[in-house]
């Protein structure tokens, strides 16, 4: 069996290490996609995927890098995807806005806020007429929060108790506009605790402590037969979309983003990987992951664009 | 048409081919699913709903909280799970609440997703007319609908082409749209008992004709028939082609009818700006110009929105006499067809609403 620390710090490793990838080659404007980079909030998306089943399912939002990432550990089909490229996951169709990967239950992200929450109750209702006793978890920003559809769909996942895990990745800002200035209320968790769903919440950025609650509160929802509610406290180091820090404009504090910082998901995970593994091991993991995303970018650049015939394919069946 | 087929005739109203449509399809398949605001309840969609809930319970029939932008990404979410959920909803004006999963994700997922998924789902909606719907309960929009490339939009007019239509739909492995007029739900035909097909796709000659030809949808198919009825007697041959589906549209047998007959009306069950027949008409247009005696005409809604009151919502919707007036001016007929006496709007007396 794999180790648990080394996994996760697999995947936080993985995620941050694509994403810088993607901001030193993104002026050589060759990625024509708008990329909403995981950068500062590996944890949520390591700790959650990695504490699902191969059978459970998951759905994403635009910033959805990290769940690809977690869940399939590939990066061939993922740089040719952001390159445009027919070798890409959707033959270059979807960009970064709408990565998925059926063989991984990884059923899609939208690039519209909110769109994927009723979808993955949805899922969970075919999963439970199936007869089928998987989880969805259904990624959604704080911003989301703001759109109806969250109460139309969390209501109909609690009415009918349905197997979903609402991820709510909170990293306080809407785009550009903070939480204050769009919530009337104080917390996200007063409004989840009005439906009868199990709601935990955490501010950790050490993906093991977010693995550890995701088990905690599925192993309390298979017992109470109710949908879960995750509320995720993390960071999001750069601009809403793009490859740069924004503190310049004003809208947020460097002096807070130096707090987070200092809890970077990568560092503390990669600190409780030191207490198992000698230093040689984990540079040689490190390496094998630069390599990886090294050929896999090399791999992409070198792929073909898809033919124009591609246009009209699959519209329909 | 496939299947078996009886020797006996047999009548059944719209309403009851579209029950019959749903319990054949869930009987056949167990990943079918009906539901909706409404699905189960005692009216049961104007009977279109019947004796669902009784056979295949409440896990597979089932109503819902008045949610429609969520229901509609169930459908999506259910069908990415392998389901082929069918979505309700009483009023086609109350799709606009699931516009953003149809639009935004519905129409686009296959082709997003480069053919690694695909969406089989079925939303069915009624449009409605009069007893004042006004103007939030009596929109058809089908050209909204069709103008989004991966969407399959159908107008099935008579029981028996409902019945096998909506059969089609829900075996397809595309998102289907199914808009039915409210007054057709009472229309009385032959319907074949079990299980048969109508494909998507194909326009349907419903009465032949050699002097023009009226392309009609929905229930502008019913007054385009009266209309033909009532010219027959004057001696003018029209041929009536009932669409059947928006999109995506076969158009061959209509440029077919246009070359033969050289005079075109299209009767849209819409406004006339922006919608279907604006896009029949240029393309009958481009596709059969050297044989067109006159431009194509077009027949709709008043481009208004639709009025409670009666004599004024009668004047929003054209009818049959509307249409017998258009051919004798298409024609260049003189004598105008001796019209008195005749009773239009012919199944107004049979609605008597509320809804």
């Amino acid at each position: 069996m794999s180790d648990l620390t080394e996994e996760l710090y697999r995947r936080v490793y993985l995620i941050r290490k694509a994403e810088e990838a993607i901001i030193e080659r993104y002026t050589g404007d060759e990625m024509k996609t708008p990329v909403h980079l995981s950068i500062g909030q590996e944890a949520v998306s390591a700790g959650v995927c990695y504490a699902l089943t191969p059978e459970d399912q998951i759905v994403g939002s635009y910033r959805s890098h990290g769940i690809y990432l977690s869940r399939t550990l590939e990066t061939d089909r993922f740089f040719a995807e952001l390159y445009g490229r027919v070798t890409g996951i959707a033959k270059g169709k979807a960009g970064s806005m709408h990565l998925a990967s059926k063989e991984h239950g990884y059923l899609g992200s939208s690039a519209v806020v909110g769109t994927y929450i009723p979808v993955g109750v949805g899922a969970a209702l075919a999963n439970r007429i199936r007869g089928r006793a998987n989880w969805v978890a259904v990624f959604l920003g704080d911003g989301a929060i703001d759109e109806g559809v969250f109460y139309e769909s969390l209501n109909i996942a609690c009415l009918k108790r349905l197997k979903v895990i609402f991820v709510c990745e909170d990293n306080g800002l809407a785009i550009h506009s903070h939480a204050k200035d769009r919530h009337a209320y104080d917390a996200i968790t007063d409004i989840a605790r009005q439906y009868p769903c199990e709601v935990f919440s955490s501010e950790s950025t050490v993906a093991e402590e977010i693995h550890a609650l995701v088990s905690r509160a599925r192993a309390q929802a298979e017992e109470s037969h109710r949908p879960i509610f995750l509320h995720l406290k993390c960071y999001r180091y750069l601009e809403h979309v793009g490859i740069s820090p924004d503190f310049k404009f004003g809208y947020r504090s460097e002096s807070e983003f130096e707090r987070w910082k200092a809890v970077d998901p990568v560092l503390m995970q990669r600190k409780l990987l030191a207490c198992k593994k000698p230093e040689p091991e984990i540079a040689r993991l490190e390496r094998s992951i630069d390599a990886q995303i090294a050929k896999s970018i090399d791999l992409a650049e070198r792929s073909p664009f898809p033919t124009a015939e591609e246009i009209h394919r699959d519209v329909f069946a | 048409m496939s299947g078996s087929a009886t020797a006996v005739r047999r009548e059944l109203p719209y309403k009851s081919a579209i029950a019959e449509a749903l319990a054949i399809s869930m009987r056949r398949d167990p990943s079918v699913i009906v539901y909706g605001l409404d699905v189960p309840d005692h009216k049961r969609i104007f009977g279109s709903t019947t004796g669902l809930i009784e056979e295949f319970g409440p896990e597979r029939v089932f109503g819902t909280p008045l949610s429609e932008d969520a229901l509609t990404g169930i459908a999506l979410g259910a069908a990415l799970n392998g389901l082929r959920p069918v979505l309700v909803h009483i009023r086609v004006d109350f799709m606009l609440l699931g516009m953003n999963q149809i639009a935004n994700m519905i129409s686009t997922y296959r082709y997003i997703t480069g053919g690694n998924f695909s969406a089989p789902l079925v939303i069915r909606a009624v449009i409605g007319r009069g007893w004042g719907q006004a103007s939030q309960h009596s929109k058809s929009m089908q050209s909204i609908f069709a103008h989004f490339p991966g969407l399959k939009v159908i107008m099935p007019t008579t029981p028996h082409d409902m019945k096998g239509m909506l059969i089609s739909a829900i075996r397809d492995d595309d998102p289907v749209i199914c808009l039915e007029h409210r007054w057709l739900y009472e229309a009385v035909d032959e319907v074949p008992e079990g299980d048969y097909t109508v494909p998507i796709g194909e326009p349907s000659v419903i009465r032949p004709g050699k002097d023009l030809t009226i392309v009609a949808t929905s229930w502008m198919t019913v007054e385009a028939l009266m209309a033909a009825s009532i010219l027959k007697e004057t001696g003018v041959s029209v041929e009536v082609i009932d669409a059947r589906t928006i999109a995506p549209l076969n158009m061959e047998p209509i440029f077919e009818s246009a070359r033969r007959t050289r005079h075109v009306i299209v009767a849209d069950t819409d406004w006339v700006y922006c919608g279907f027949s604006a896009e029949l008409a240029a393309q009958i247009s481009q596709a059969c110009w050297g044989n067109l005696r006159k431009p194509v005409c077009r027949i709709g809604f008043e481009h208004v929105p639709c009025p409670t009151t009666r004599p004024l919502e009668n004047l929003y919707y054209p009818n049959a006499e509307t249409l017998v007036r258009t051919v004798e001016k298409q024609l260049g007929l003189s004598a105008a067809t001796n019209l008195s006496g005749r009773e239009f709007y012919s199944w107004s007396h049979r609605f008597k609403g509320p809804f």
